[in-house]
C-alpha cells in the first residue's frame, strides 16, 4: 500500500493531490513505526509528516503555482535508468544484511545492551528512548536542536518574519477572502471542540516523556500544530495577535539557551558538560530534573520554530 | 529468505521512487517531495533495523525483557524534526526563486539565465567596440 502511495506520487503533476498524497504516506509511514515497536517515532512522525509538513509545502504551493510541467520523454529515460541500476545495486547489497528481526544482529551487540540493561539504575525513566535522547546522547540531541535552529535563521533571513506590516495595517486585495474558513460552521465547531484538548495534550506529552512515548520533539510540534489550525481557521491575524512574531523569534534562541545553560550548570557543579546526576545531591533526581529542563528547552524551541516557518510562509501568500 | 529481507526491499523500492523524482522533475518543490520520500525510506530503514522479533516498545515494565533497539528510535526522532526544517528551508529557498524568476522549474530558470548571460557578454563587446 505504501508502494502504491509513492508510485502516484510520482506520476502526479497536479502538486496539490501530491502534497495530500504525501501526508497519507506519512501517515502509512508512521503505522509501520508503531509495528515495529518505534511508538516515538511513529508518535513524531504523525505530527510532523501528517501536520506541519504537509501544511509548510500547502502555504509554498499558494506561492509558486500548483502544477508541474510534463517533461519530455527522453529527459525522465536516463533517471530511470540510473535508478534501475542503483535498485539493484541495493538489493544485491540486502542479501548481506542479518535477517529482519534476529537478535544477534551486530546493531544490537555495541552500545544497546548498556542502554537496555543499565539506563533504569543510571539514569531513571522508564523510556529508554528519552534516556538515550536526552541523558547517553545529549550532545547529539543538543546538536540537533541547533541544526533545527539554524534552519529557522536560514528561513528567516529568506522570507523575514515580522518584517513586513501585519495583516492588521496592509490593505487585503480585494479579491482575496480571508474569512471564508470561519463561515464553514462545522470545521469552525471542530476546531473550537479540538483546540483545547490538544494543547493540553502536547503538555502532557511534554512532561510526560519520560514515563511513556513522547517528549520535547513530539510536544513541540503538536502545540505548534494547534496554533496552525487556529490560524487556519481564524485567520493569520488574530493568530499574530496572540503570537506576534517579532517576539516569538526570540523563543528558538531562549529553547537551546536553556539546554545549555543545563549543561554550563553541570560543568559549574563539577561534573561533564550535560552530566546531569551532579546537579542534584541525589544523581537520580539530578538526572531527572536536568532531562525534564532539556526537554522543555527542546519543545520551546521547536514549538517556536514551527509556528514562526508557518507564519512566514504564509504572510507571502497573503 | 523472502520475508526475511522484504523489509530492506520495501525500503529499496521507496528509495529509489524518491531519487527518480528528484532527477526526473523538474519542479522544484516536487523535487522537495522526492527528497522528503527518499528519507521517509531512510527512517523505515533504520527502525527495521532496530527491531527484535518478540520485543517491545523500550519502555521498562516490570515483566517485559526483551525490547527492541531504542538507538536508532532516537536517531529518526531527532532526524524526522530536523527533516521538516530543512524541508522548510528547502522550501522558502524555492519561494524566493519564484519571486526572482517568476517560475521554479528547473529547465524555465535556466534558460533565463543563459539569456541573461548573453545579453551580459554582447553588453559588454559592445563597450568594447566603444573603446
Amino acid at each position: 500500500m505504501i508502494v502504491a502511495t509513492v508510485f502516484i506520487i510520482v506520476k502526479l503533476d497536479r502538486l496539490m493531490t501530491a502534497v495530500m498524497m504525501m501526508g497519507f504516506f506519512s501517515l502509512l509511514s508512521s503505522c509501520i513505526f508503531m509495528i515495529l515497536d518505534a511508538v516515538d517515532v511513529a508518535f513524531t512522525e504523525a505530527a510532523v509528516g501528517a501536520g506541519a509538513s504537509t501544511i509548510f509545502f500547502l502555504a509554498a504551493l499558494a506561492i509558486v503555482g500548483r502544477t508541474s510541467k510534463k517533461r519530455k520523454k527522453e529527459k525522465t529515460l536516463m533517471p530511470l535508468a540510473v535508478v534501475i541500476c542503483t535498485g539493484v545495486v541495493l538489493i544485491y547489497a540486502t542479501f548481506d544484511m542479518p535477517y529482519f528481526g534476529t537478535a544477534d544482529a551486530p546493531i544490537h551487540q555495541h552500545v544497546a545492551p548498556r542502554y537496555l540493561q543499565e539506563s533504569g539504575d543510571e539514569v531513571g525513566p522508564p523510556n529508554m528512548v528519552t534516556s538515550v535522547l536526552a541523558s547517553y546522547r545529549g550532545y547529539d540531541t543538543f546538536g540537533e536542536a541547533g541544526v533545527v535552529f539554524t534552519a529557522f535563521i536560514g528561513v528567516l533571513l529568506l522570507l523575514g518574519a515580522g518584517t513586513r506590516k501585519s495583516g492588521l495595517e496592509r490593505p487585503v486585495p480585494p479579491n482575496v477572502k480571508v474569512e471564508s474558513m470561519r463561515q464553514k460552521i462545522v470545521l469552525r465547531e471542530v476546531a473550537d471542540l479540538l483546540i483545547a484538548p490538544v494543547l493540553i495534550f502536547s503538555l502532557y506529552v511534554q512532561w510526560h516523556g519520560d514515563y511513556g512515548p513522547g517528549g520535547g520533539f513530539q510536544a513541540g510540534v503538536i502545540f505548534a500544530s494547534v496554533i496552525v489550525l487556529y490560524a487556519l481557521i481564524y485567520g493569520i491575524v488574530p493568530a499574530q495577535q496572540l503570537f506576534p512574531p517579532r517576539k516569538l523569534a526570540y523563543f528558538p534562541a531562549l529553547g537551546l539557551l536553556l539546554y545549555a545553560a543545563v549543561g554550563i550548570a553541570s560543568m559549574a557543579m563539577g561534573g561533564n558538560f550535560l552530566d546531569y546526576g551532579v546537579l542534584m545531591p541525589d544523581p537520580h533526581d539530578g538526572q531527572h530534573y536536568g532531562i525534564l529542563i532539556i526537554e522543555l528547552g527542546i519543545g520551546i524551541t521547536v514549538a517556536a520554530v514551527m509556528i514562526n516557518i508557518f507564519f512566514s510562509l504564509s504572510e507571502r501568500s497573503l | 529468505m523472502v520475508t526475511g529481507l522484504f523489509n530492506y526491499w520495501i525500503v529499496v523500492i521507496l528509495m529509489m521512487a524518491g531519487l527518480y523524482i528528484v532527477m526526473s522533475s523538474g519542479h522544484l518543490v516536487k523535487k522537495i517531495i522526492g527528497l522528503n520520500i527518499f528519507q521517509t525510506s531512510v527512517f523505515i530503514f533504520f527502525i527495521s533495523m532496530g527491531k527484535v522479533s518478540g520485543g517491545t516498545a523500550p519502555i521498562l515494565k516490570d515483566g517485559i525483557s526483551v525490547f527492541s533497539n531504542p538507538l536508532p528510535h532516537v536517531l529518526i526522532l531527532t532526524a524526522i524534526v530536523v527533516g521538516v526544517a530543512t524541508t522548510a528551508l528547502g522550501l522558502a529557498i524555492s519561494v524566493r526563486i519564484y519571486e526572482a524568476y517568476g517560475t521554479v522549474e528547473e529547465d524555465e530558470i535556466s534558460d533565463m539565465d543563459k539569456e541573461n548571460r548573453q545579453r551580459e557578454t554582447s553588453v559588454s563587446t559592445v563597450v568594447l567596440d566603444k573603446q
